[in-house]
């Protein structure tokens, strides 16, 4: 550990909370941030000399915003800085915004300021951006490695989305339960939408967004450290760690994605998923179900499965049912029929996906799975066509490389069939 | 005698930290642990699941509360712990609802353990005197 990792890991535990209180301090995007930047430098070398304080968060906060003000002052006056012995003598002023921190509102400044990042008015991409830059704190140059763009183009990007935000109104009232509950809702999403990003990558990528996972869980807990009774907010958390805890299983050697069932279940990580399982448990005692519950209890029952064939498809089965119902879709009744399949056999998968041809017909996952229970059901030449198909919509390298496996199963399947 | 370290620090500071970080410190405390253990002194040894798995039980009322979220008054005192194995954490609710039935007030905080080792430390030193 270097001597100022521990100022680093303060810094990034604060900055949503940090960014959040002032933000309804100066009420704009830019002048907070500046704020707490300028908080940061001080921090750095406050902290090292006089040692951690006792609430990071609070110090930040009161420091940002008395930099802030000072710099007001100077440019009008024209005065002098305060000495730095002020910034060490803290004690009262940390204590009052201790208390501010404990109050009821500063739950909803994280909340407020992550529901800013989702202005619908913004493409999810350029939402993923913003909450990644202001409330994660990550640089231009991170994010845009992440995402595969420029530096330049990242930061236009971001540049923009704040534009945007700026011109919205988001009320800085404390929200109404309803009003919370949308803002939840589309935060939510958003968080899923970053995990998603980290999740999807694939190749040389997942080491540039692997980290977006992590940081997507990080908020997500913080959301629900802040906001402790939501079962969706359970729900949300659980999906992530568990899906999380696969990824030492997810890719061989060069990179390829293995599939859920080929994985090697000993790579999964079994801490992520115990709390995963405890967190979904703790949902569940609400009895309010959730699409992001629902979600959760099937990545459980795939984790809670030793082997591949000891997994709860009739369960699984059921709880799309219940998701189809939440949230009709074609990709959730896509997903129920992989289920469908191993319970009752491919034709009946097949039967049920027919229906969806007309919608997904551009979806390379649908021409996957339905390659899959057509060779299952032994219909090689329907199969091989589907197959081909899928390949010629992949969106990357691994899901083609993944369809060339299967048409390689049957072409060997062909072959044994002919002998 | 035996003796019970709690462990206590800002979650969201360790939760930040770096997956090298993480194991490094581990290594380290792994380090102190195999000699405590070694020399037979190691009791249990358990780390919490993160506070957002956690579950309080209000037993200062008939019936007792369920809250969500960790124990977060200030003005009651750790005063002791069980471990206890069930399938569910209604099953553990049960349980504590049963403990808090036979001494009411207080709360109990119910949290998930991520990592458990038993230990042997018996609270007889070897060689004490009068043992």
């Amino acid at each position: 550990m270097t001597d100022l990792g521990w100022i680093e890991g303060a810094i990034t535990a604060a900055r949503p909370q940090a960014m959040a209180a002032l933000l309804r301090y100066f009420r704009e995007m830019d002048a907070a941030e500046e704020a707490f930047q300028d908080a940061c430098l001080r921090a750095l070398k406050a902290w090292p000399k006089n040692g951690p304080p006792r609430d990071p968060t609070a110090w930040l906060i009161m420091v940002g915003r008395n930099a802030a003000i000072d710099a007001v002052r100077k440019s009008s006056r024209n005065t002098v800085l305060p000495p730095e012995e002020l910034l060490s003598d803290l004690e009262d002023a940390e204590a009052e915004a201790a208390e501010r921190l404990d109050g009821s509102h500063y739950r909803d400044d994280v909340l407020r300021l992550l529901f800013i990042c989702c202005h619908p008015d913004l493409p999810a991409t350029q939402q993923i951006g913003l909450a990644l830059r202001i409330v994660s704190g990550l640089s231009v140059r991170e994010i845009a490695r992440a995402f595969l763009v420029s530096e330049a183009a990242m930061e236009q990007r971001i540049t923009r989305a704040k534009a945007k935000i700026g011109a919205g109104e988001a009320s800085f009232e404390a929200p109404g339960p309803i009003e919370r509950a949308e803002r939840f809702a589309a935060v939510a999403a958003m968080l899923y939408l970053v995990f998603n990003e980290g999740y999807s990558a694939s190749g040389k990528a997942v080491e540039a967004r692997g980290g977006l996972c992590d940081e997507a869980i990080r908020l997500a807990r913080l959301l629900l450290r802040l906001f402790p009774a939501e079962p969706e907010m359970m729900g949300l958390t659980a999906l992530l760690l568990l899906q999380h805890a696969r990824s030492d299983a997810r890719f061989d050697a060069d990179g390829n994605a293995i599939l859920l069932e080929d994985q090697d279940r000993s790579l999964w990580n079994r801490k992520m998923i115990g709390e995963g399982l405890a967190l979904i448990d703790k949902a569940m005692l609400k009895r309010a179900p959730g699409p992001y519950q629902v979600q959760a209890a099937i990545a459980a029952l795939h984790a809670r499965a030793a082997k591949p064939e000891d997994t709860d498809w009739v369960e699984i089965d059921q709880l799309y049912t219940a998701l189809e119902i939440m949230q009709p879709s074609p990709v959730v009744t896509l997903n129920r029929a992989v289920a469908v399949a191993k319970v009752r056999g491919p034709e009946a998968a097949l039967e049920m996906i027919e229906p969806l041809g007309a919608r997904l017909d551009g979806y390379f996952h649908f021409h996957g799975a339905r390659g899959a229970f057509l060779l299952q059901a032994g219909r090689q030449a329907e199969a091989r066509q589907a197959f081909d198909r899928a390949i010629s919509l992949a969106n990357t390298a691994a899901e083609a490389a993944n369809i060339r496996q299967y048409l390689d199963r049957v072409s060997a399947d062909a072959k044994k069939s002919s002998s | 005698m035996l003796y019970a370290i709690l462990c206590y620090n800002q979650e969201d500071v360790i939760c930040a930290w770096s997956k090298e970080h993480e194991d490094g410190v581990m290594q380290k405390l792994m380090t102190v642990q195999e000699r405590l253990s070694r020399e037979g002194r190691l009791g249990p040894v358990a780390r919490l699941m993160p506070t957002t798995a956690a579950t309080t039980l209000r037993k200062d009322r008939e019936p007792a509360l369920v809250l969500d979220g960790p124990f977060a008054e200030t003005k009651e005192q750790l005063l002791g712990f069980y471990v206890v194995d069930c399938d569910s954490l209604d099953g553990a609710l049960e349980i504590a609802k049963d403990l808090g039935k036979a001494n009411p007030g207080g709360s109990y905080e119910i949290r998930p353990i991520a990592l458990f080792q038993p230990g042997a430390a018996s609270g007889v030193m070897e060689g004490a005197v009068g043992a």
